[in-house]
């Protein structure tokens, strides 16, 4: 296995769901830690790190004498299951932590609680359904999670009220692709990685790998009050819906395309001039890259832009299908081009670049 | 013999329905020390023959002795290429394949080469509201095996199986869940039975029969039956466990000890031996009421040739036809043992026992 999908796969067999991010949070400080100036963990949980530029200080009008402020965004936390009850005869009720997509749920395998206890969701079976019963989807809440306890003594012993649960999901290569969970952000987490690996930037980098956008984009609102950055970069694993479909639909973004970048989407427009910088340079240096579909899904941009009096953002992407499901599939290459695109694009920032015209 | 690690590899094995290869190489194996001699039906079901020592003790004199079949299908659900689009496969269900545990799974897709795979899925950001309730039909289902589209045509033809993708995972309470447990459950069970009867002298000739295609219909139980045309036959299948969402009258608790069928599918006196030996080993068993199609191999056997008096034991699972089968493996253990000390306790004229007018005489 190349090495960097290496550290996607110790990123995505991690587990943190929203809230619970610890083991995450483990391997991004094993990652960084020697490759940055400072690194702290703030009171929500976020991994701030610092990588001082190697530019003077500016002269020019906009800069305050002081060097740009870039900001970069991961977010480490993955959607889950929390535990919220237990049947008499030892089975566990769930809710969604996240948007977890109920017609995944029914087979699947899952880790509960911090000692990874495996759980498995299972419905009633197909001999014994109702006429038009198999149809439906069955609802969360009249789902369990079977972690074999055989009371309810046990159960709550064992998996606690707040006991967060996770995909069980290997990380596997698959030709050209890798599978496995939690790529919606992971991969994110390792392209920031990857490019806080790099040599110094002119700049000073601040990189927030941040908690619970899951539930909220709550971490980076936080991590971007506190970096107070002049401009900032969401990098994330998006929604690539390229199987074949009865409607002529887009897409969002396909496999093997390049790095998406996103215009606009529910949660914020980005700013043109970043995108500009971003579609130039990669021309330039014939890097491929989409354009994620305006208008849909939401990234910590959205909190991002808003931070203080507003911070110019785009959201820069690794395209995977399946995301938000128990297992998801990305192309190393489009992985490789979306860090590339990064650095060269932000190896050419300066103040000018945020100079309006 | 440790039943979670034979489960554990029974259940990782691969075997749809007409393509049993895998698990029945496996099984070749697994039965080889235990019995005198092995074949292969002309289906693809696995024969073992445990020879009897007869009514005077001596296997080499009493010619022919009587026969016992146990019948445990080894076949298992999946799917099948029904065509290649853009790189993604279409598929179709080999057996009864729940399309609601599909989405977001691991497969294997059978080609030139064995290619891992995922049943894609479109995400519930992009989907419309009418579809995000919608339990996915078979003509929206594709499998993805991460590949460009050139090389999957190369790879993959219509035909091709697909198995489930899914290790046995250990619960608590010596519970397991895996993907295959209907029916490898009851060729391990019948595997631990073997073991147990090493070294043990019965009368009757045994003969184990790892049946294929009963997910498709029966079919391997039909003509093995007809091969070995046994004097009596036990089939050992799969019930339903216990679990939230399901009728009490239907299923069983797990850990709680195997069902016996009673019924039309079933002979009265072989029901009531089972149950005595059953309490004599003081093993729990439960009894599972059916009307009529028992939906197991017991079915096929019970009308082959000219009749054969027929039981069925079986293990409960929860989740039947997911790949998250579970079951508690004490109740394949005593499936194990009720076979073995049924075996051993069968006496040379047990068959006169079940004629029909001795059993109205008892009542």
């Amino acid at each position: 296995m190349i090495l960097k999908a290496l550290l996607l796969k110790a990123l995505s067999e991690a587990v943190g769901v929203s809230g619970d991010e610890g083991s995450v949070r483990a391997v991004v400080i094993e990652a960084v830690r020697e490759h940055v100036d400072e690194l702290k963990v703030d009171a929500l949980g976020n991994v701030l790190v610092f990588k001082r530029g190697t530019d003077e200080p500016s002269a020019s009008p906009e800069s305050g004498g002081q060097r740009l402020r870039v900001m970069l965004d991961a977010h480490m936390d993955e959607i889950g299951l929390m535990v919220v009850g237990h049947d008499s005869d030892g089975f566990l009720r769930v809710r969604a932590v996240g948007g977890i997509d109920p017609r995944l749920l029914p087979g699947t395998l899952l880790q509960v609680g911090p000692e990874r206890i495996p759980g498995v969701i299972g419905v009633k079976p197909i001999h014994l359904l109702e006429e038009g019963e198999g149809q439906k989807v069955p609802q969360l809440k009249d789902l369990v999670v079977d972690i074999g306890a055989a009371s309810k003594d046990e159960a709550s012993k064992l998996a606690p009220l707040g006991t967060y649960a996770a995909f069980a999901t290997q990380f596997r290569e698959i030709g050209p692709t890798v599978s496995g969970k939690a790529f919606d952000d992971r991969a994110g987490c390792a392209v920031l990685v990857e490019l806080l690996k790099g040599d110094r930037f002119g700049f000073d980098l601040h990189a927030a790998f941040t908690v619970q956008e899951e539930v909220g984009l709550r971490g980076a609102r936080v991590a971007a009050y506190a970096i107070a950055p002049d401009c900032a970069f969401a990098l994330e694993g998006t929604i690539a819906d390229d199987i074949p479909k009865d409607k002529d639909a887009s897409p969002t973004t396909a496999l093997g395309k390049g790095p998406a970048i996103t215009v606009m989407d529910r949660s914020f427009i980005a700013d043109r001039r970043l995108v500009r910088l971003l579609t130039d340079t990669a021309r330039e240096l014939k890097i491929p890259y989409q354009f994620k579909q305006p208008g849909i899904g939401g990234t910590d941009a959205g909190a991002l832009h808003l931070a203080r009096q507003g911070v110019p953002s785009v959201t820069v992407a690794v395209p995977c299908r399946y995301i938000h499901s128990p297992v998801a599939l990305l192309s190393m290459d489009d992985f490789e081009n979306t860090v590339q695109l990064m650095r060269q694009a932000l190896s050419r920032i300066t103040w000018r670049t945020l100079r309006r015209n | 013999m440790e039943v979670i690690p034979l489960l554990k590899q029974l259940s990782e094995a691969n075997g749809i329905a007409g393509y049993e290869e895998p698990v029945r190489e496996l099984l070749r194996q697994k039965w080889q020390p235990f019995v005198d001699e092995m074949r292969e039906g002309k289906l693809g079901s696995l024969i073992a023959l445990k020879k009897g020592t007869g009514a005077d003790g001596s296997a080499a004199r009493q010619v022919p002795r009587p026969k016992l079949m146990l019948a445990a299908h080894m076949d298992e659900i999946g799917l099948m290429v029904t065509g290649v689009e853009k790189g993604f496969l279409r598929v179709a269900r080999v057996g009864g394949t729940d399309r609601r545990v599909l989405l977001g799974l691991e497969v294997v897709v059978h080609g030139r080469r064995d290619l891992p795979g995922i049943v894609a899925t479109r995400p519930p950001h992009v989907l419309p509201e009418e579809e995000r309730n919608e339990v996915v039909p078979w003509d929206k289902l594709f499998v993805d095996v991460g590949l460009p589209a050139e090389e999957v045509e190369q790879l993959v033809a219509v035909g091709d199986l697909i198995s489930i993708r899914r290790e046995m995972v250990e619960l608590k309470n010596r519970r397991v869940a895996g993907k295959a447990m209907d029916d490898r459950a009851c060729v391990a069970a019948v595997t631990l039975a073997l073991d147990q009867l090493a070294g043990v002298r019965h009368a009757w000739d045994v003969f184990a029969v790892a049946t294929v295609q009963e997910e498709s219909g029966l079919k391997g139980a039909i003509t093995a039956a007809y091969g070995v045309a046994p004097d009596l036959a036990v089939a050992l299948d799969v019930t339903f466990g216990k679990h939230p969402g399901v009728s009490e009258v239907d299923a069983f608790p797990l850990g709680e000890g195997p069902a016996i069928g009673v019924g039309p599918n079933f002979h009265p006196a072989l029901v009531a031996r089972l149950k005595e030996v059953a309490e004599i080993h003081e093993i729990p068993v439960h009894i599972e009421p059916i009307p009529g199609h028992s939906g197991t191999d017991a079915w096929a056997i019970q009308v082959s040739r000219e009749g054969v008096p027929t039981g069925l034991i079986s293990v409960p699972i929860r989740y039947m036809h997911q790949p998250v089968e579970t079951l508690a493996a004490q109740d394949v253990e005593r499936v194990g043992r009720l076979l073995a000390a049924f075996i051993a306790g069968l006496e040379a004229d047990f068959l006169d026992r079940l004629a029909w007018d001795t059993t109205v005489e008892g009542e």
